[in-house]
């Protein structure tokens, strides 16, 4: 997936098979026909979607590790007029930033936020997320996710539906070109949310973790 | 001009206001409640934000994100709070991002007591955070001088784009004093081009705290060093009290230097000649100023509430040149007048050996 796209700045460098150059080539393609790509900012991760800002064309600030609905907040509340999402992988916003996902949710933040969901730590080089299914290998399971000592697969969307300033809240894949458009339908309802003032949104993107990592 | 008596924690909310803070993102914690509960309804009378966020983790990330805006932001807290807000202010010092974090700091460490304590100063002073960073660091001894210094806060964060601490006290912040709102009147600042409030028409931009470049990441560093060495040449500022050619310089920061003024004047009743050097900026700490200061004195007591901190930036600022005590109290107990004079016979008499 290179550039073509005026939102997109250039070729994405992610390893081949991850889905974030694909997420990430979504998300530009419904700032752009939305036409808010002006008055949009990005929220970036750490992980290895840190680099988000280098691609999509628009203005990113990037803190620190899972605070992005936060630092996201912060930018929303001073400037209510702009759109605001967060990028998150699932150790960023499902681990070490659950809380605050979760009141952000809660506050019925006007902001969006892209969940992308690989069940582990994939810039850190493969160790158990919160997220891991059952059974699951990592680097810090190397017996596979126990759930008595590993505890469960933690399900943030279901949590986070449940919670009144929630608007929207979607999980997507993009394994077939059937679940591209979907999941491109998705990101602009969540966008659409964050603009019409319903509440927060949210969009899980599940993605595949390469083998070139060896996770 | 017209003085209305304000606590402390009121005081420095008001002037947050009037310096033209507009944000404000907290959580509650004793002994500084009061900020938030004054902002809470303050803030919206000017068309600014108070949000109550989750943690102070929370707040100071709601800050970074305000700030990158180029809004005027501020958080405050105490204690375990701000050790809380040390991974956001290491980020914000790493982005260069202006904000203003009230500590009225408490008796500690861990959840330690909510009285009166100066056990932070490490904390705000040497970089509580990763990396190698500096806040600007000041500290009021009066609410007169809370409510100047608010003013200075916001305008050195946006003039050096650095976050800046006001280290008070639960004293400092509980006690109530008749205090004027001067505005100040402040050199221009620079025009803030570096904000993220969406490209517009214009090239887009990013603010990040990271740079995965071994030698991008010197760069940045050597940067933020440059503006803390000029921070230490254009900002730094101290007090001095009593007699100009001091047998006893007596040195503290904050609550303890207003009783330290009260010690040189109980000392010359008694004929003793006694002056008081307190550091209004402690980083950069006036280490220049204090080693003159220092010439010529038979000794030199440093008095804080806690066991001994600033005491190692004054010993580094006399180089050896002046034998250096201490007298401290921690977890709530404040030193007392007669007993720092008590201190200071004992010294004279040379009863008290470093």
């Amino acid at each position: 997936m290179s550039g073509q796209r005026r939102s997109l700045k250039k070729p994405f460098t992610y390893c081949p098979g991850c889905h974030h150059g694909l997420a990430q080539r979504l998300i530009a393609e419904v700032i752009e026909e939305l036409g808010i790509a002006d008055r949009t900012i990005g929220v970036g991760p750490i992980g290895c979607s840190v680099y988000i800002y280098e691609f999509i064309d628009v203005d990113f600030v990037v803190g620190a590790h899972g605070r992005a609905p936060a630092i996201a907040t912060g930018i929303k509340r001073s400037l209510p007029d702009r759109i605001v999402f967060s990028y998150q992988g699932d150790g960023d916003i499902a681990a070490i930033g659950t809380a605050e996902i979760i009141h952000v949710a809660n506050r019925g933040e006007l902001i969006t936020s892209f969940f992308v969901n690989n069940a582990v730590f994939g810039m850190t080089g493969g160790q158990m997320a919160p997220t891991t299914l059952l059974g699951q290998k990592t680097k810090t399971t190397p017996l596979g996710r126990d759930p008595q000592v590993h505890g469960f697969p933690f399900r943030l969307g279901e949590c986070l539906s449940v919670l009144e300033g929630s608007a929207y809240i979607a999980r997507v894949a993009l394994t077939r070109p059937q679940f591209i458009r979907q999941a491109k339908e998705c990101i602009r309802k969540a966008f659409l949310t964050q603009m019409e003032g319903r509440g927060f949104s949210l969009v899980e993107i599940l993605s595949p973790l390469p083998p070139q990592t060896g996770a | 001009m017209e003085k209305i008596l304000m606590r402390g924690n009121e005081a420095v909310a008001e002037a947050a206001v009037r310096a033209g803070c507009r944000l404000y993102f907290g959580y509650p914690i004793t002994p500084q409640n009061e900020i938030s509960e004054y902002l809470s309804f303050r803030l919206p009378q000017v068309g600014g934000v108070f949000l109550q966020a989750e943690s102070e983790v929370a707040a100071i990330h709601m800050v970074y994100g305000a700030a990158a805006t180029g809004a005027r932001v501020m958080t405050s807290s105490s204690g375990p709070g701000v050790s809380l807000m040390q991974e956001g202010l290491s980020c914000l010092a790493a982005a260069e991002l202006p904000c203003v974090v009230v500590n009225m700091s408490r008796g500690g460490p861990g959840v330690g007591n909510i009285q009166p304590a100066q056990g932070d100063y490490f904390q705000a002073v040497k970089g509580g955070g990763n990396g190698d960073y500096r806040l600007i660091v000041l500290a009021p001894s009066t609410v007169q001088e809370l409510v100047d210094l608010t003013y200075r806060a916001f305008y050195l964060a946006d003039k050096y784009r650095n976050p800046v601490e006001i280290l008070g006290d639960g004293m400092l912040g509980q006690m109530m004093e008749p205090v004027a709102f001067r505005e100040p009147e402040f050199p221009p600042l620079p025009p803030k081009d570096w904000t993220i409030r969406g490209k517009g028409s214009g090239p887009r931009k990013w603010i990040v705290c990271f740079d995965l470049d071994p030698k991008g990441l010197e760069e940045l560093n050597l940067k933020l060093q440059r503006k803390y060495r000029l921070l230490e040449e254009q900002e730094t500022d101290y007090d001095t009290f009593g007699d100009p050619e001091p047998e006893i310089l007596l040195v503290g920061f904050g609550t303890v230097g207003r009783i330290l003024k009260s010690v040189v004047r109980e000392g010359k009743k008694e004929g003793l000649k006694l002056a008081l050097f307190r550091p209004i900026t402690l980083f950069p700490f006036p280490k220049a100023a204090l080693f003159e200061k220092a010439k010529g004195v038979k000794a030199i007591l440093v008095v804080e509430m806690n066991l001994g901190q600033m005491l190692e930036d004054v010993e580094l600022a006399v180089r050896g040149k002046v034998p250096v005590f201490f007298l401290g109290h921690t977890g709530g107990v404040i030193p007392t007048v007669s007993e720092i004079l008590e201190h200071v016979h004992g010294l004279l008499r040379e009863e008290i050996r470093v």
